[in-house]
C-alpha cells in the first residue's frame, strides 16, 4: 500500500510538471525567435507577437516552477532509502542543474519581463535567449540522472552501495544522449503546437489575421522538422532501450515469447499481464524487428524468459512491469505523433498555397491539436518510467526498497490528497488563465516599437 | 583535501544567502497589503521584488539539492522526517509562487484580494515552516541508529524549533519592510517605514532571545562566540535605523543580521548535521552521512566555476533594477500585461475603491485617492510638504478617534487637506 501510494503520488507530480515543462522549453525558445525577428526588422508586429506569447509563457513557467519544486523534495521525502543509496550519484545532477541552469533561467526571466525599458536592446534580447538555455540546461541534468536510473554507468559498488567514479558517463550514457534530444524535441513540438493552435484560433476570429499568420507559419516551420526527428529519435531511443531494457520493449510489445523475426501489433485486444494471448486486430511483420534492433530480422527477447533469466539473476521475484500500461503507452505516443505529423504537413502545405487562413477546416483541427503532444508526452514518460518497474534503478534497487520508512501510511494519503486538489486547482486556473489570454487582442505596438525608445515593461 | 567541511560551509552558504535574499521577499509577500492598501499600492510593493524573487528562490533549491548530493543521509533523513511538515513548506511555496503572476491576471477584486492573501499566508508559512526544520537540526530529533526518523508529525514542533520558525518572520518583517522603504516613494514608502520602526523592537527582542536559546541549546557553554555577540550588535543597529529615511544602512543591518544569524545556527551545530535526540550516537555528522570524495570533488569544481557566475549575474539584476519605483508606474493608469480599455477603466474604479474599505468618510476617502492618483497630479510627496502633518499620520490618529466613540466620521476640520 505504501508503495502504492508513494508511487502513485510520484506519478501525479511528475506527469503534471511535465505538463507545464516542455510549454516553457518550447515558447521560450519560440518567443526568442519573435523577438529576434523584431530585434531585426524591427516590424512592430513581432514585438506584439513576442509579448503576446510571452504572456502566456511566464503564466506558464509560474506553476512549471513550483511544481518543480515538489519534484526535489519529493525524493528525500518519499524515496529516502533511495536518496541514501544512490544521492552520491543521482544527487550530483540535480544539484548542477539548480547551479548551472535554473538560476540561469530564474534570474534572466526576470530581467526580461521588467527591463524592457531597463536594458539596451540586444543585451535585453539576449535575456530571453538565456532562458530558453537555461530551460534547455535543466532538462539536460535531469535526464542525466533519470537515464541513470534506466541504464547505471559510471560507478563501481562498494559495500552495497554504488559509488560514483565518472560523472561523465552520466552525459555519454546512451539513453541520456537519445532520451535528451527527444525531450527537447518533444518541448519543441508542444511549443510549436500550442503556438499553433492558439494562432489558428485568433486567425478563425478573423481579427488580427496578418498578426497570426506570422506565429502560424513559424509554428509551422518549427513543428514539422521537430515531430519527423522526434519519431526518428524516439525510434532509436527504443533500438538503445531494447539493448538496456529489453524487459521494457518486450512489455511494450506484449511480446511474452521470443521472436524473430517480429511482427509489430498496431492493435489489440486485451492483453495484460495475465493474458499471454490477446487479440491481435493488425500486425505487420517484420516492423517489430526493425523498430526494435533496426534489422529486418531482428530477435526480440520475450517477457517470460526475461523473467526467469532475472528470477535467476536477482532471486524469485516478478519482474514484469504493467504490460497494459507499455502497450498502450507506445501507441497512444506513435500514433498521435503520426497524426501531429499529418496535421504539420498540411497546414505547411496550405501556407505555401497561402489558404491558411481561409481554411476553417485546418484552422479548427489545429487548435483542438493542442492537446495532442500533451497526450503523448504523458504516454512517453509513462512508457519509460512504468517500464523500468519493479526497478528504482534498473538491476541495482527494487522500487518498494527505495521508500522512505518513517512515513506512514497516514502521512502518506494526507500528501496524495494534498497534491491532488492543490495541483488540481492550480492547474485548473493555469488552463484557464492561459485559455483567456490566448483568447484576447494582442495589445497594440508600444511607441518605441519601431524607433529606438524604450519599450514599456512587461510586468505583474 | 578537505571537502567535507568545504561543504558543509557550502551548504550553511547556500541557507544563508536564501534568507538573506528570499528573507525580504517573504517580508514583501507577508505585507504586500499591509503596506500597499489599495491596488496601486499593492502592484508597487509586490514589483519591488517582481524581477528578483524567482532567482532568490533558486537558493532554496540549490541548498536542497546540494545537501542531497554533498550528505545525501542528511537529505534523506531531514526531508523523509519532515515530511508534513514539508508537505505544507510547498503548499506554501506553491501558492506564493504562483500567485505572483497570477494576481493580476483578472480584474476582479475577490480574485486579487484572494491572491493577495495566498501570497501573504504562504510567505508566512515558508519562513515558520523552515525555521522549524533548521531550528530541530540544532535540537534534536528522534533518530535511531540506522538513521531514521522514528518520531511523529507533533515531534517536529519542538519549542525551540518553533521559535527558530518565529524569529525567521519577525526578522524578515524587519527585512522586508526596509526593503519595501528601499525601493518605492511617497506613501508607501512611508508606510513602510513606519512599520519597519514599529516592528523593528519585536524582532529585535526575538533575534536577543534566538541568539540566547541557540547558545544554550548548543550545549557549548561559555560566554557567547565572536558570530553571536556581532549578530546581536546588528541587530540593535538595525533597531537604532528602522524607519530612517536612508533605508539602505538599516537593510544592510538586518542582511548582516539575517546572515548571522544563519551562520551561527551553523557554527554550532558542527560536525553533526541532525542532533538525534534519543542517543547523541546515532546523530548524523557531516562525516557520517556525506558522500564518498569523489562525488564532493565533482560537485566542488561546479560550484566553484558557477557560484562565482551567479552572484555575479545576480548581483546585476539588482544593479538593473536600483531605482526606487513610483505611483507612476503601478497607478491606476498604468496597463498591465495586456488587457482591453474597458476593464483599464474599471480597474481604475476598483483602485479607488479598493483602498477604501473600513474608512469612514466618503470626502476624505475620495480626496485620499485623488491624492495618489495617476502620473502628474502630485508634484511632490506629501511628507516633503512644508509645515503640513503627513495626511497618514492624521488619517491615523482619525481612524482611532472614529474607532474609539464608535461612530464613523467626516474629514476632521482645521489643519489638512
Amino acid at each position: 500500500m505504501r508503495t502504492d501510494l508513494a508511487r502513485w503520488q510520484f506519478a501525479f507530480t511528475s506527469i503534471n510538471h511535465f505538463l507545464f515543462i516542455p510549454v516553457t522549453i518550447g515558447l521560450a525558445f519560440l518567443t526568442a525567435v519573435l523577438q529576434t525577428v523584431w530585434h531585426r526588422r524591427q516590424n512592430p508586429d513581432y514585438l506584439r507577437l513576442t509579448r503576446f506569447f510571452g504572456t502566456l509563457l511566464v503564466i506558464n513557467v509560474a506553476i512549471g516552477v513550483v511544481t518543480g519544486l515538489v519534484q526535489e523534495f519529493e525524493f528525500g521525502m518519499n524515496w529516502s532509502s533511495y536518496s541514501r543509496l544512490v544521492g552520491n550519484i543521482f544527487g550530483a545532477p540535480l544539484a548542477m542543474e539548480g547551479l548551472a541552469a535554473f538560476f540561469l533561467e530564474s534570474t534572466f526571466l526576470g530581467l526580461w519581463l521588467f527591463g524592457w525599458d531597463k536594458l539596451p536592446r540586444r543585451v535585453h534580447l539576449a535575456t530571453i535567449w538565456l532562458v530558453a538555455l537555461g530551460s534547455v540546461l535543466s532538462a539536460a541534468f535531469i535526464m542525466s540522472a533519470n537515464s541513470w536510473m534506466q541504464h547505471p554507468v559510471g560507478y563501481v559498488m562498494v559495500r552495497g552501495r554504488p559509488q560514483l567514479t565518472d560523472i561523465w558517463a552520466l552525459f555519454t550514457n546512451p539513453v541520456f544522449v537519445w532520451g535528451y534530444t527527444k525531450v527537447i524535441l518533444a518541448s519543441l513540438v508542444t511549443g510549436a503546437a500550442v503556438m499553433l493552435a492558439v494562432s489558428a484560433w485568433q486567425l478563425r476570429r478573423g481579427r488580427e489575421a496578418a498578426l497570426f499568420s506570422r506565429s502560424a507559419r513559424l509554428a509551422l516551420i518549427v513543428l514539422l522538422p521537430t515531430i519527423l526527428l522526434t519519431m526518428l529519435v524516439g525510434d532509436e531511443l527504443g533500438v538503445i532501450e531494447a539493448k538496456y531494457q529489453p524487459m521494457k520493449i518486450a512489455a511494450a510489445e506484449a511480446q511474452w515469447t521470443t521472436c524473430q523475426p517480429c511482427s509489430f501489433s498496431l492493435f489489440q485486444i486485451g492483453g495484460g499481464n495475465d493474458d499471454h494471448t490477446p487479440t491481435q486486430i493488425l500486425e505487420i511483420p517484420h516492423l517489430l524487428s526493425l523498430l526494435a534492433t533496426n534489422h529486418w530480422n531482428g530477435k526480440v527477447i520475450g517477457m517470460t524468459p526475461l523473467q526467469a533469466q532475472y528470477a535467476a539473476k536477482f532471486g524469485p521475484g516478478d519482474y514484469t512491469p504493467n504490460v497494459f500500461i507499455q502497450y498502450w503507452g507506445m501507441r497512444v505516443m506513435a500514433y498521435l505523433a503520426v497524426i501531429v505529423f499529418l496535421v504539420a504537413l498540411w497546414g505547411l502545405w496550405l501556407a505555401r498555397r497561402r489558404t491558411l487562413m481561409s481554411s476553417r477546416t485546418f484552422l479548427w483541427v489545429a487548435t483542438w491539436a493542442a492537446i495532442l503532444p500533451f497526450l503523448m508526452n504523458t504516454a512517453g514518460w509513462l512508457l519509460t518510467e512504468s517500464g523500468r518497474q519493479p526497478w528504482i534503478v534498473q538491476g541495482i534497487m527494487l522500487t518498494r526498497n527505495g521508500l522512505s520508512p518513517s512515513v506512514s501510511t497516514t502521512e502518506l494519503w494526507i500528501s496524495v490528497i494534498g497534491f491532488v486538489l492543490i495541483y488540481g486547482t492550480l492547474g485548473t486556473v493555469d488552463l484557464l488563465l492561459m485559455l483567456r489570454y490566448a483568447r484576447r487582442d494582442a495589445e497594440a505596438a508600444p511607441a518605441g516599437a519601431e524607433t529606438g525608445e524604450p519599450v514599456p515593461a512587461m510586468h505583474y | 583535501m578537505a571537502f567535507v567541511p568545504f561543504w558543509y560551509i557550502l551548504i550553511a552558504i547556500l541557507w544563508t544567502g536564501f534568507f538573506v535574499l528570499e528573507g525580504f521577499d517573504m517580508g514583501v509577500g507577508m505585507l504586500n497589503r499591509v503596506i500597499g492598501r489599495d491596488e496601486t499600492g499593492t502592484r508597487t510593493v509586490v514589483s519591488t521584488i517582481g524581477p528578483l524573487w524567482d532567482g532568490n528562490e533558486v537558493w532554496l533549491i540549490v541548498a536542497g539539492a546540494a545537501t542531497f548530493a554533498a550528505f545525501p543521509d542528511w537529505y534523506a533523513t531531514w526531508f523523509s522526517g519532515l515530511y508534513l511538515a514539508l508537505v505544507l513548506l510547498l503548499a506554501a511555496l506553491i501558492v506564493r509562487g504562483v500567485s505572483f503572476e497570477y494576481r493580476t491576471k483578472r480584474d476582479s477584486r475577490r480574485w486579487r484580494s484572494t491572491w493577495s492573501w495566498l501570497l501573504a499566508i504562504g510567505s508566512l508559512l515558508a519562513p515558520l515552516l523552515i525555521g522549524i526544520a533548521l531550528g530541530d537540526l540544532l535540537h534534536g530529533l528522534p533518530i535511531g541508529a540506522d538513521h531514521e526518523y522514528t518520531g511523529s508529525f507533533w515531534d517536529l514542533l519542538t519549542p525551540y524549533g518553533i521559535f527558530v520558525g518565529l524569529t525567521l518572520v519577525a526578522i524578515c518583517l524587519l527585512h522586508g519592510a526596509i526593503f519595501i522603504g528601499m525601493k518605492t516613494t511617497g506613501d508607501v514608502r512611508f508606510r513602510a517605514d513606519r512599520f519597519a520602526r514599529r516592528i523593528a523592537p519585536v524582532t529585535a527582542a526575538f533575534v536577543l532571545a534566538f541568539i540566547g536559546w541557540t547558545h544554550v541549546t548548543a550545549g557549548r557553554g561559555g560566554f557567547l562566540s565572536p558570530v553571536e555577540l556581532l549578530a546581536a550588535l546588528a541587530i540593535l543597529a538595525a533597531w537604532a535605523l528602522a524607519g530612517d529615511r536612508r533605508e539602505g544602512w538599516a537593510f544592510t543591518a538586518t542582511t548582516v543580521t539575517i546572515a548571522l544569524c544563519i551562520i551561527s545556527l551553523f557554527v554550532d551545530l558542527y560536525p553533526v548535521v541532525m542532533v538525534s535526540s534519543t542517543n547523541r550516537a546515532y546523530s548524523l555528522t557531516a562525516h557520517n552521512s556525506a558522500s564518498p570524495p569523489y562525488t564532493l570533488k565533482v560537485m566542488t569544481v561546479v560550484a566553484l566555476i558557477f557560484l562565482p557566475v551567479v552572484l555575479l549575474y545576480q548581483g546585476w539584476t539588482y544593479y538593473v533594477f536600483r531605482r526606487r519605483l513610483t505611483d507612476d508606474t503601478y497607478g491606476p493608469a498604468a496597463a498591465t500585461t495586456p488587457r482591453p480599455a474597458v476593464s483599464a477603466a474599471i480597474a481604475m474604479a476598483s483602485g479607488r475603491g479598493a483602498g477604501q474599505a473600513g474608512e469612514s468618510g466618503q470626502a476624505r476617502a475620495g480626496g485620499r485617492a485623488e491624492g495618489h492618483g495617476p502620473a502628474g497630479a502630485e508634484g511632490t510627496p506629501p511628507e516633503s510638504r512644508p509645515g503640513s502633518q503627513h495626511p497618514l499620520v492624521t488619517e491615523s490618529r482619525e481612524r482611532w478617534r472614529a474607532l474609539l466613540s464608535g461612530v464613523g466620521r467626516g474629514p476632521k476640520r482645521g489643519r489638512h487637506q
